[in-house]
């Protein structure tokens, strides 16, 4: 670290406003923001999607996305404005003393090099040291941060390492300048909740050991609660609180932020029904994968019930989407069947009777996809109604505004609209009425929450819960997120590298004894305590001390 | 559900109302007003063809091959650009060139994106060996070298017009297989395409009403690109003598049977080849600004 005198505060942002271009217009998406972040502490940036958190965290650079522009406001980077700094200065600012790990590393790393070339790259572009000392510094970077065989996995393409390595990687490479300030923009929102808190461990570790100031931007409270020292809580583009973080924790003062505390308190209101005696859905022993080598399901064999709803866990890779595949008939098992009511399904979709795949609806992760961008909300819906069920004229219309008004959406203002036109929760709602449409009795739900924000998550599942007892439907939940399955699963599946390693009610799922893959899923969602990650990471270190 | 449970559920996090709705014609007319400068230029160039192809019978006093005066008379006032070699009026034959050449091009070119969009787009929903067998027949058709292979085929069956224009169709179309196919992959592998396999949707369908409306952007500026191809071939075919035969008016052949004149430096031959040319910068000015303003490109930065 240099010995010229030092500013008290490291980042020092006052009244910082940005606007964003909307067609001809600027509007502000962010207002009148000031923080102070000192070296060696952590800030946490949370809020909602649209309210600002990245485009701030990138305004700490001195950077505005295109179409974006910095208005108003000073941001001191020890003690010089970035606003004054011209661009070549700018320039040797970021990567050397600035640096910035985003969301998605596989989608930041060039996939046509090496790992360690890219590590090497900013180093020695800014002139601070040269290839070889660069190459050596990577592998004890990479010692570090835990990740394995440190000494070979540099000279892997990104490809060829997992992703919560790959977000290791992008944390080593952030660190390659050892600069004053990390911004981290969702670093492991892309991750499963065990790579997740390894990827957490080494974060903070590297802090407290460089000494270096970071932001650290995520919607996860939970996350937060773990990183950071102080939190401040965004919304629209405005600071709503700030404060340290157990303050923040146990007693927020704002009515928005005590809204975001509380969302993860929504649980199922009603029991599941009694069993019938023949279930909706079997998946007898099925087995199946996309080459005849590698089979990614083995031996799978499930129940779902009438108006229940059953919860696939696993990490990504354990073979839950694919079980959904094979369900609808887009993948061919080698072995089992699929029974719906008693009565076998044919495993080609194709084959299938109209009524059969009427019966059978899916719901996807993206909404951004799962409807045709090209299509008037109208039409999305309206389709199922006239394919399957034959309504015309007035009926049709009629029905298309029930079914918007049962997804909460007012027909008045969206039947006309496009999907673009639509907020990422308003789509998904569009995703739960097409589906309806069809009148199914089992509904296939593939992590339809995980792209959203908390809240409007919580507005999803507590619709999809109503539905369920409307119309005795029953779901089946395919995610990787355990809070959501708390929520509103009645029977929980864990799977782990395509085969069921539990599965049974929610509470016996969830209460001791588990299986010790549910208990290492289970120990791995961050908790709101500060100290859980601590306590989580000295548990773990014992245990493992134990096996070996 | 209660006019209050919505009025509630209205306040929660996603039930925001999308902005207000502008009209599809409001929207075109301020795209229009914000159109960079060549655009405009481009859009006015093809305007004006398209005035002088549909109107030219009225704009001249002379028939397309009518003799009017002496060969390759000087411009003046009667005959503003002259006559050609057989004496007939320079002008006319320019202002029908508009019509035919044009006209047979654009035709050209339709029926071109009606064979490769379509098989474009089923090779991409169907697959397997649809996929292989359409993609393997096209890589046959793209390997002659497409100028030699049209007059082979032209000296083959002849020079009629309906001949001139399914030749050319047929092997442009092969350039539009790829764009189709390749664009459609991308529209096939969405999860809303699966929604329409799963909910037992008919090919027709797919194909119209997921895919189709979502590739429309790049192939309608493959169309204008395609179309000032199709339109230079044409040309050439006729300057060499296998296009449009005479009487008919078209600027490929005008150039040629005139050529001589250049010689006495004379740049009237010179005018069909400006037209040519013109045509095609303008074509090409709109579909520049319009692949810019559908593939989301920003300026700078």
């Amino acid at each position: 670290m240099d010995n010229k005198p030092e500013s008290e505060f490291l980042l020092d942002i006052r009244n910082l406003s940005i606007d964003g271009q909307s067609g001809e217009e600027w509007l502000d998406i962010v207002k009148d923001v000031s923080f102070t972040l000192k070296r060696g502490q952590m800030l946490g940036l949370i809020g909602e999607s649209g309210a600002g958190k990245s485009t701030i965290g990138l305004a700490a650079m001195g950077f505005a996305r295109p179409g974006c522009r910095i208005s108003g406001g000073e941001i001191l980077f020890d003690g010089v404005d970035l606003r004054e700094l011209r661009r070549q200065e700018k320039r040797s600012l970021r990567g050397a003393r600035i640096a910035y790990v985003a969301q998605s590393a596989a989608a930041s790393f060039n996939p046509a090099h090496r790992l360690i070339d890219q590590f090497s790259e900013i180093p020695v572009e800014h002139g601070i040291s040269n290839k070889v000392d660069a190459d050596a510094d990577a592998i004890d970077l990479f010692t570090k941060l835990m990740m394995p065989f440190p000494d070979t996995i540099g000279f892997r393409y990104p490809h060829q390492v997992s992703g919560g390595q790959l977000q290791r990687a992008m944390t080593a490479m952030a660190l390659s300048c050892r600069p004053d300030l990390i911004i981290f923009d969702e670093p492991t929102t892309a991750l499963d909740v065990t790579t997740q808190i390894e990827v957490l461990a080494t974060i903070r570790n590297i802090v407290d050991e460089f000494n270096t100031a970071a932001i650290y931007i995520t919607h996860d409270l939970a996350v937060v609660a773990q990183m950071s020292d102080k939190i401040i809580v965004l919304r629209y583009g405005e600071k709503i609180e700030e404060a340290d973080t157990r303050i923040m924790l146990s007693d927020p003062k704002e009515d928005y932020t005590k809204s975001l505390w509380a969302v993860r308190s929504f649980t199922k209101s009603s029991e599941p029904p009694e069993h019938e005696k023949v279930p909706l859905l079997t998946v007898d022993h099925v087995t199946a994968g996309y080459s005849s080598k590698e089979m990614i399901l083995k031996n799978i064999t499930f129940e779902v019930h009438r108006g229940q709803t059953v919860a696939v866990v696993g990490e990504s890779g354990s073979g839950k989407s694919t079980t959904a595949r094979v369900i609808t008939g887009l993948l061919n098992p080698k072995q089992g069947q699929i029974l719906f009511d008693g009565e076998p399904l044919p495993a080609d979709y194709r084959k299938r009777t109209k009524d059969q795949l009427r019966q059978v609806q899916m719901i996807y992760q993206m909404a951004d996809t799962a409807v045709n961008p090209r299509h008037r909300i109208r039409d999305i819906i309206g389709r199922p109604l006239s394919f399957y069920l034959g309504l015309t004229g007035n009926k049709y219309e009629q029905r298309i505004r029930e079914l918007l008004e049962m997804i909460e959406l007012d027909p008045d203002v969206f039947i006309d609209r496009y999907p673009g036109e639509l907020s990422g929760g308003q789509k998904q709602r569009v995703c739960i009425a097409r589906a309806l449409a069809a009148e199914p009795q089992l509904i296939i739900c593939d992590e339809v929450t995980s792209a959203l924000d908390q809240l409007v998550a919580e507005g999803i599942l507590k619709l999809l819960d109503r539905l369920q007892q409307e119309f005795n439907l029953a779901f089946m939940f395919i995610t990787h997120d355990l809070a959501t399955v708390r929520a509103i699963a009645d029977r929980v599946v864990v799977m782990l590298q395509g085969e069921i390693v539990e599965q049974g009610t929610k509470d016996t799922v969830f209460s001791p004894p588990h299986h010790e893959y549910t208990d290492l899923l289970l120990s791995s969602v961050p908790e709101m305590d500060p100290d859980w990650l601590d306590n989580m990471l000295k548990s773990r270190v014992n245990t493992s001390d134990l096996i070996t | 559900m209660s006019e209050a449970e919505i009025k509630t559920s209205l306040e929660s996090a996603d039930a925001k109302a999308p902005p207000p709705k502008t009209s599809k014609w409001d929207e075109a007319k301020l795209e229009l007003r914000k159109a960079p400068l060549s655009a405009k230029f481009g859009l006015l160039v093809i305007v004006s063809y398209v005035f002088a192809a549909v109107f030219a019978p009225l704009l001249t006093p002379y028939g397309e091959s009518e003799i009017v005066g002496e060969v390759f008379m000087e411009w003046d006032e009667v005959h503003i650009l002259g006559t050609d070699n057989l004496g007939r009026d320079m002008l006319t034959r320019l202002l029908y060139g508009a019509r035919n050449t044009v006209g047979i091009a654009f035709i050209t070119t339709c029926v071109a994106f009606l064979i490769g969009g379509i098989s474009g787009m089923l090779a991409a929903i169907l697959g397997g060996w649809t996929d292989q067998i359409l993609s393997r027949i096209v890589d046959v058709l793209m390997a002659i070298p497409q100028l030699i292979f049209a007059l082979l085929l032209l000296t083959i069956f002849g020079t009629s017009i309906p001949v001139l224009i399914i030749i050319i169709a047929v092997l442009d179309s092969t350039r539009v297989f790829r764009l189709a196919r390749a664009v459609s992959h991308n529209v096939v592998v969405t999860d809303f395409v699966e929604s329409a396999r799963l909910r037992g949707e008919s090919m027709g369908w797919i194909s119209i009403r997921e895919v189709l409306p979502n590739i429309m952007p790049p192939l309608v500026a493959e169309f204008g690109l395609r179309f000032c191809f199709v339109f230079l071939l044409i040309s050439g075919l006729s300057f060499l003598g296998l296009g449009l035969q005479p009487p008919t008016a078209d600027w490929g052949s005008m150039v040629r049977d005139n050529a001589t004149l250049i010689t006495y430096g004379d740049i009237t031959p010179l005018l069909p080849a400006g037209a040519i040319a013109l045509l095609t910068v303008g074509v090409n000015f709109v579909v520049d600004w319009f692949l810019h303003k559908t593939s989301g490109l920003r300026d700078g930065q």
